[in-house]
């Protein structure tokens, strides 16, 4: 269908300026691993030192990439299966907002103002236009979300009795889960973190921030996987030649996201005090609910494959997994689409052992967590997002995806990569190597008393894999840029490859109206939520002041100012 | 839904029910637990240790930019260890990992997790948690000795 041109401005922005920003985010990652392998025994490299070079890896990789990618999507959506256009005032202040929060965050991290990573833990302080840039960013995002409410409620009165696209269920159940979720961070920000680092209040809770943080930091890990999820419920059994199994599947599956997607956050601190041990082992039950749709969704994309392959002449058991267009270069993003899927059955599966309490104390934040989660939000997350991209990039301004080749090799080439950079991670964690730790300094430094030699071949692997990674990306990297400097051969338009049902399935009532579930949201966040907070005020001492990362001697703001 | 769909949903739920059991078996016939949760006290503010029986050990840490204090502990192999953990600045992590010890030192509140050392040896506590800029040289130790040396 054919698009407007201020909306193929405001898609084309929203996905080429994380593409750019994704190569500082990449050269971060290529310095960790080398740093991290003991190749370099330094703190600072280029005038960028480790600790400052990982907060804008997770920044742009993880928040800023992320999200203009699911506002990107989400629009395009609207417009594709709604027929409806989003506002145009609003979807530009939605844009502007996001840029503006992007860039004054980005000005604290090159400035060196804000090396206190993605999760920003206080009582390490950033500059307050850290902070106050991301809740711009997140705020932009929340824009266009509302926009796309009314245009929801519009088209349900133009289409009584219609089911909802899949694709529109999953992206309003997405950000629905982003706007609750983000409530809690954006408290932290306004209530917490920014007073405190303009000097107005003298100390903070840690405890609570940390609650607070987590609260919004697990669902974030849904709110990057969810498009990647509608992608492969509406998109990958047509790309494969075949139809959806189950439509039934994916609405359950969103709905359940809904409700389970927050209230897991604790499971990030069963490391901590201040928390009892039922208000974790609580939410450690609740996180294996939420791997529940997961499964459904590893079951029915497995069923659609399988269709897909038996239409396409595969025999026998498994004879099918042989038999998918894995190297076709006309399409390509069906290799965006099964890598990650691929890339997830790992991912998911160290996820379950990370949520499991008691296994959890031989993992938390060693070298095993980013081994695990590079396989979701650097496997299906990054390789939908980026394979994605192109697509509409090349769909909406008409021109044809240059150097395919190189497009049509980058996700196995990465997954390869990512493969073997996880394997080594993980391994290193299992054996104690840290997470977030400037490893060549010290541990991987033969002159430094610290030395450890078992740690050698594990950040060697995790080198080898992330060198892979990087070589990927340079081949997605060139293919879009030739894309975008071509020269237009068809119609602006926003196209999808849509799969239909395989079967005239049963209209379930319950999966075609959001209120039940919002009220079981809100009933479970409630109850899980209540002792967590309750804990996290009583059992906390005393507030703490900030601390700049680089002394140990509290920061006066006041002093700081002259 | 089909029926092979159903029947994969309740293998699914009846897979996560056996690896919920596991869970709890270990954590209460094992007593594989999590850290205990103990009430903030300035007490825990000053770092020492303290036998309490002839094979009881208290051990009061309190991690800080950049070291653990106290930074080396002996205690003879067979006994317990009650840690107790907090931080005066910024937060912190306490990895014991071939003890799976993973505690993390927040400020303002109390860590807790008890440890039996069978095996004599130098038991390495690493600093998990960024905590700044000498985050990688925060280190510690728990040296365990034969008491029959």
């Amino acid at each position: 269908m054919t698009i407007s041109k201020s909306l193929k401005n405001i898609l084309l922005i929203e996905l080429l300026l994380p593409t750019f920003l994704l190569l500082i985010g990449v050269y971060h990652g290529l310095m960790q691993v080398i740093y991290r392998s003991g190749m370099i025994h330094s703190q600072k490299e280029l005038h960028l030192d480790y600790y400052q070079g990982l907060t804008l890896h997770g920044v742009i990789n993880a928040v800023v990439l992320t999200t203009f990618f699911a506002v990107a999507f989400g629009h395009a959506c609207m417009s594709f299966f709604l027929g409806k256009e989003p506002g145009k005032k609003a979807s530009w202040l939605s844009l502007w907002m996001m840029v503006a929060g992007t860039i004054m965050a980005a000005w604290a991290m090159l400035a060196g103002k804000a090396s206190v990573l993605y999760t920003f833990y206080a009582p390490l302080k950033a500059h307050p236009l850290f902070y106050l840039g991301t809740l711009i960013l997140v705020v932009g995002s929340w824009v266009a979300f509302f926009d796309w409410v009314v245009l929801y409620k519009r088209w349900c009165k133009e289409n009584p009795g219609k089911p909802l696209p899949l694709a529109i269920l999953g992206t309003l159940v997405n950000f629905t889960v982003w706007f609750v979720c983000t409530l809690a961070v954006g408290y932290e920000i306004i209530v917490l973190l920014l007073p405190w680092s303009m000097g107005y209040t003298t100390d903070i809770n840690i405890p609570l921030s940390r609650m607070l943080f987590w609260f919004f930091g697990h669902a974030l890990v849904y709110f990057w996987l969810l498009p990647a999820y509608v992608m492969f419920y509406t998109m990958l059994p047509k790309l494969a030649g075949g139809k959806l199994y189950s439509e039934n599947a994916g609405r359950l599956s969103f709905f359940l996201f809904l409700i389970l997607s927050i209230p897991v956050g604790v499971h990030h601190q069963f490391s901590e005090p201040a928390f009892t041990p039922s208000t974790k082992l609580f939410q450690s039950i609740l996180t294996f609910g939420v791997a529940l749709p997961s499964f459904i969704t590893a079951f029915t994309l497995a069923a659609s494959l399988e269709y897909a392959a038996w239409k396409r002449g595969a025999r026998g058991l498994f004879g099918w997994m042989a038999k998918l267009p894995y190297l076709d270069k006309n399409n390509g993003l069906f290799g965006y689409l099964i890598c990650g899927m691929i890339l997830f059955i790992f991912g998911g599966l160290t996820g379950i052992i990370n949520s499991s309490y008691t296994l959890n104390a031989m993992v938390h934040n060693t070298a095993w967590m980013p081994g695990h989660f590079h396989m979701t939000v650097a496997g299906p997350v990054f390789l939908a997002i980026i394979g994605m991209s192109m697509h509409i990039i090349s769909s909406i301004t008409g021109k044809e995806i240059k150097f395919k080749g190189l497009y049509t090799l980058t996700p196995y080439l990465w997954m390869f990569g990512i493969l073997i950079f996880s394997f080594g991670l993980m391994w290193g964690g299992l054996i104690g190597e840290p997470r977030r730790t400037d490893l060549g300094m010290t541990y991987l430094n033969p002159d430094s008393p610290l030395f450890r030699s078992d740690w050698v071949k594990t950040t060697g692997m995790a080198l080898f894999g992330g060198i892979i990674m990087t070589i990927a990306f340079i081949f997605y990297f060139t293919s879009i840029m030739g894309t975008i400097l071509g020269k237009r051969v068809k119609e602006r338009a926003i196209e999808f490859p849509v799969a239909e049902p395989l079967h005239n399935e049963k209209h379930i009532a319950i999966f075609h109206t959001f209120k039940p579930w919002l009220a079981i949201m809100a009933v479970v966040i409630v109850l899980a939520y209540t002792p967590a907070i309750a804990n996290a005020l009583k059992n906390t001492g005393r507030g703490a002041p900030p601390y700049n990362p680089d002394s140990a001697i509290p920061v006066t703001i006041k002093n700081e100012l002259k | 839904m089909d029926k092979i769909e159903l029947r994969v949903m309740k293998l699914t739920a009846g897979m996560l029910a056996i690896f919920l059991l596991a869970l709890l078996y270990a954590s209460y016939a094992r007593n594989v637990g999590m850290p205990a949760c103990v009430p903030y006290s300035g007490v825990f503010s000053k770092p020492h240790l303290q036998q309490i029986d002839s094979n009881t050990y208290e051990a009061f840490f309190v991690a800080k930019m950049w070291s653990f204090e106290p930074s080396d502990v002996y205690v003879p192999a067979g006994s317990d260890v009650d840690i107790y953990l907090t931080s005066s600045d910024v937060v912190h992590g306490f990895n014991i990992s071939e003890k799976a010890v993973n505690l993390m030192a927040v400020p303002g509140a109390i860590n807790k997790k008890t440890v039996h050392f069978e095996k004599a040896g130098i038991y390495k506590i690493v600093c998990h948690e960024y905590c700044g800029i000498g985050h990688h040289s925060m280190e510690g130790e728990i040296i365990v000795y034969d008491k029959t040396k």
